[in-house]
């Protein structure tokens, strides 16, 4: 049962539609075998609603699954080999840690189904617990016994649907790492669904982003970082500075002269799309320098706002068009500027992105403010 | 009262007075130990006394009777515990779908679904009761279809019945307790089902269980302190009911509970009918404590 | 018969749904009817007659008001007493939890019929005449538990921080108990009254035992108009019964339903 599907997952032209609502539009991705795969997202993007489809929990409106060559659109959830860590853990209360481990091996009758879930119990560090109920352990814990759960069986995917976001900080960022310790060590194909893109980016290999039930973005996470393809990327993978640009005149020595509010800027050739002269450009808060030192393209502005955290200082500056900007300078020593003062933001041409400016410079924006 | 706002010492949750507890308690369980256990004694005294209504009773402690008692009535003992074992038993496949589609399934629904399971609760099961022996009168419809569906021949097939009609039989006495206490199977089965996180079963069928090996490992270990309570809720009051083999029977249904009453009030033999009585209640007791065993009072209540 | 196989559980739960109401639309139905005889089991002819005249067989309504009294004072009494119990359970630490629990779930577990008969020969040691009295603590008896059961359901789903919310702003404990517990624990208190009403409205084999001739409740009286024939006016009050039951039990669900919506909101 377990080789024979083990390869690619497909997804070709994957709908979901409730009612007049579609959740998920015509979706096409494929996700190779072995990776660590995430679906990044807002909540209601539709990543849950695809993964639900992948796990054969929801029935696709259209569209085709494969694992492999093997078509597994009709196949109902418990004839995939495909298990899910679901969000709230569904551990079963009324069975020990043992047992809930064991569950999917003596559904499929699993000889060793004892020896394969103490194993897996020690995978997750969880060795000592097995003969407790799940309602006795920390979430941190639950949280492991249900990826044993899960991973036991040895699946041709793994489906992985927000299953941190219970955990308070520390723990999340503690289990992150162990988790992509644990994917390395077994190899199995991950898809992880969540909204903390931090989270996408440290785990990883290959993020897509949604929105409103389509995808934004496919690319590795440093990709995505430098480069996002849309505003809604841009201000939902950390946060951007957008600027109003308009280009002048062709490129020279590799650059694009263009003005914001009066200010000349220079940008990278190879940057701006052709034929594209009103633009947003984009620049991370880390990549602006305070002074002149960081580069040829300079802005002035006054300091609002200075919030200290710890390894860094986070500027909010506003320029003399009423554009509020955030730089974040490493706190290497130098003096910090103080609210009221006039500073210069600087940086080198390149370290900006371009993007078409019929884009909404706020998408993205919400999702990140209200998602708990 | 407001000095215990100041009462000092006190960590985060403040130290309630000790007497509050008890004196909350108190008025509540006196009237039960009063109107409910001292009965339990004058009961067991009264089976122990000799005498008539008349000229009055003495305590003798006559244990004989107790063996007189069951000597002569074993069969409706049985009878009772047979038949309110068969309803509850029918009372949990009835229940069990209807609470589960209820608690599971009816969405917006639910609460037009709760009204309509507890309304006839609502309502005189007297006149309900009385309302069967119109359903399954000799010349109405039910009858009429059960006889071209065999279903009578069937019935009488499994001594269920004398003759072709469902009136006044073991059928329409069991059937009559099994829509009685229905009620009190589907409102705890409900509650316990209505806690099941239906991720729960989600997870089952991801983990590779089929729709039944998931209803067998997960949705029906969960619900089974639904279960205890309603078959407890169910067989309890069956055994002891006669207004159904009274209503819907004939004199071979005759159950424990209706000798019991007519001893006490027609007959008038007390210390036979106390006995009986007792003894009524032992066998519950004995079988409810095995259930209570494994659940735990706490549950239950 | 895919759809079937689709709907099974819906079929299911329809045709258990109708077993049990089946026998209110009988009662409903035969409530119109125009008996011949003394026995209403037959169809015979649509008549208006017990309608208009609810109160037409002797004694009837004499009863009826004899059952909504004993009701009304044993259902109030033994939600007070059963309110207080359940707060004892739900809120406080005492010695002897174990054993509550176990006088409270008793008398649930005990069959009718022997809790009839013991206070029976309890009333005829204490020489307490039968009667509407003896009736009156019998339905207490028995109500006490369910009641302690509805409420202690809510309190427990009541967060006890509120009430140290309440201490904390200034409440002393018994205005903690009137202005958050009390309101909080309403729904429940509430459904207790009401399933305690209807269990003494409805009972009879208890009531066999502690009534006298001069003390006849509703039940009793439809008890023996069954042996003799059952008036039609015992359909007509039946069926004013269950219309009452709907009524009070849906305009309690609306009043939930929009107490949680403005809580919402």
């Amino acid at each position: 049962m377990a080789e024979h599907g083990a390869g690619d997952l497909r997804l070709t032209g994957l709908t979901k539609r409730f009612g007049d609502f579609t959740a998920v539009h015509p979706l096409d991705l494929t996700i190779p075998r072995g990776s660590f795969f995430a679906l990044l997202g807002p909540s209601g993007c539709g990543k849950t609603t695809t993964l639900r489809m992948v796990a054969g929990l929801e029935e696709p409106s259209g569209g085709t699954i494969h694992l492999g060559d093997t078509d597994v659109t009709g196949t109902r959830a418990h004839r995939r080999n495909v298990n899910t860590v679901f969000q709230s853990y569904a551990l079963f209360p009324h069975m020990t840690v043992l047992d809930n481990v064991m569950f999917g091996l003596r559904r499929k009758g699993d000889k060793q189904a004892e020896a394969k879930a103490r194993e897996a119990l020690e995978l997750v560090q969880l060795g000592q617990a097995g003969g407790r109920r799940p309602g006795q352990l920390s979430g941190g814990m639950q949280q492991r016994v249900a990826l044993a759960r899960a991973l036991v069986n040895r699946p041709d995917v793994l489906l992985l649907d927000e299953p941190l976001g219970a955990l308070d900080l520390k723990l999340r960022r503690q289990m992150q790492i162990e988790l992509k310790r644990i994917q390395q060590e077994v190899g199995l194909t991950f898809v992880h669904v969540t909204h903390d893109q931090e989270e996408a980016m440290t785990m990883a290999d290959h993020i897509a982003v949604m929105n409103a039930g389509r995808i934004e973005q496919l690319a590795d996470p440093a990709t995505l970082y430098e480069h996002p393809a849309s505003t809604f990327v841009a201000n939902f993978l950390g946060q951007s500075n957008l600027l109003r640009a308009r280009v002048e005149g062709g490129a020279r020595d590799g650059l694009v002269r263009a003005n914001t509010e009066g200010q000349e800027l220079l940008l990278a050739a190879d940057s701006v799309p052709e034929g594209l002269t009103d633009l947003w450009v984009g620049v991370r808060p880390e990549k602006l320098t305070l002074g002149e030192a960081g580069g040829r393209n300079r802005l002035g502005g006054r300091v609002v706002d200075a919030s200290f955290t710890g390894v860094a200082t986070q500027y909010v500056v506003r320029t003399p068009w009423g554009a509020d900007l955030v730089v974040v300078q490493q706190n290497d020593g130098s003096a910090r500027a103080t609210p009221g003062e006039d500073v210069t933001l600087s940086w080198e041409p390149g370290r900006e992105f371009v993007l078409d400016a019929a884009q909404d410079d706020h998408a993205g924006l919400d999702e990140v403010a209200v998602d708990g | 009262m407001a000095e215990a706002a100041l009462a000092p010492g006190g960590p985060a949750r403040r130290r309630r007075r000790s007497w509050v507890p008890y004196a909350l308690l108190a008025p509540g369980l006196l009237w039960l130990a009063v109107f409910f256990v001292a009965p339990m004694v004058t009961l067991g005294s009264q089976s122990l006394q000799e005498g008539n209504v008349y000229d009055g009773y003495t305590l003798t402690g006559n244990v004989g009777i107790y063996a007189d008692a069951v000597g002569k009535y074993w069969p409706h003992l049985l009878r009772s515990v047979g038949y309110a074992a068969t309803a509850t038993v029918f009372a949990l496949l009835l229940a069990y779908p209807l609470a589960y589609f209820m608690a599971q399934k009816a969405g917006r629904w639910k609460n037009v679904l709760l009204v309509l399971v507890v309304a006839p609760f609502f309502t005189s099961f007297l006149i309900r009761t009385l309302a069967w022996r119109t359903i399954l009168s000799d010349t109405g419809p039910v009858t009429e279809v059960a006889q071209a569906l065999h279903l009578t021949d069937l019935l009488q097939l499994l001594h269920l019945t004398n003759n072709d009609t469902l009136l006044s039989s073991k059928f329409a006495v069991i059937a009559g307790l099994t829509y009685n206490f229905l009620p009190f199977m589907i409102l705890p089965l409900y509650a316990a089902l209505d806690r099941l996180d239906p991720r729960l079963v989600e997870a089952a069928g991801d983990l590779y269980a089929s729709p039944w090996q998931a209803f067998r490992h997960v949705t029906w270990p969960l619900s089974l302190p639904g279960v205890v309570a309603g078959t407890l809720l169910t067989f309890i009051p069956a055994a002891g009911d006669f207004i159904n083999s009274r209503l819907l029977g004939n004199t071979q249904t005759v159950m424990i509970g209706q000798v019991i009453d007519s001893q006490f009030l027609r007959v008038l033999d007390y210390p036979l009918a106390a006995a009986l009585s007792f003894v009524l209640l032992l066998m519950i007791l004995g079988l409810v404590t095995a259930y209570v065993r494994r659940a735990g009072t706490e549950e239950l209540v | 018969m895919a759809w079937v196989r689709r709907h099974l559980l819906f079929l299911a739960a329809v045709l258990v749904l109708a077993y049990m109401l089946v026998p209110n639309v009988v009662v409903a139905v035969f409530s119109f009817n125009d008996p011949v005889g003394r026995y209403n089991y037959t169809w015979r002819a649509f008549s208006l007659d017990a309608w208009a005249n609810p109160c037409g067989a002797a004694g009837i309504c004499q009863s009826l008001g004899l059952s909504l009294r004993v009701g009304l004072v044993a259902s109030l009494t033994a939600t007070v007493l059963g309110t207080m119990v359940a707060f004892a359970l739900g809120r406080h630490r005492f010695r002897g939890r174990a054993g509550t629990n176990l006088l409270i779930f008793m008398p649930m577990a005990t069959p009718e019929v022997v809790m009839g008969s013991s206070l029976l020969t309890l009333f005829l040691m204490m020489g307490l005449p039968a009667g509407t009295l003896a009736i009156t603590i019998a339905h207490i008896m028995f109500c006490i538990s369910f009641v302690v059961v509805a409420v202690k359901a809510r309190v427990a789903t009541l967060d006890p921080r509120l009430e140290e919310a309440a201490a904390d702003l200034g409440a002393t404990p018994l205005q903690t108990f009137l202005r958050v517990t009390f309101p909080l624990a309403f729904p429940g208190i509430l459904a207790g009254a009401l399933l305690a009403f209807s269990l003494s409205f409805d009972d009879y084999i208890i009531t066999n035992f502690t009534a006298s001739p001069s003390s006849v409740t509703f039940p009793m009286y439809v008890w023996g108009a069954a042996q003799r024939g059952a008036p039609v006016q015992v359909n007509v009050i039946g069926t004013l019964m269950f219309l009452v039951a709907l009524l009070v039990v849906v305009a309690g669900q609306a009043l939930a339903a929009r107490r949680e919506r403005s809580r919402a909101g």
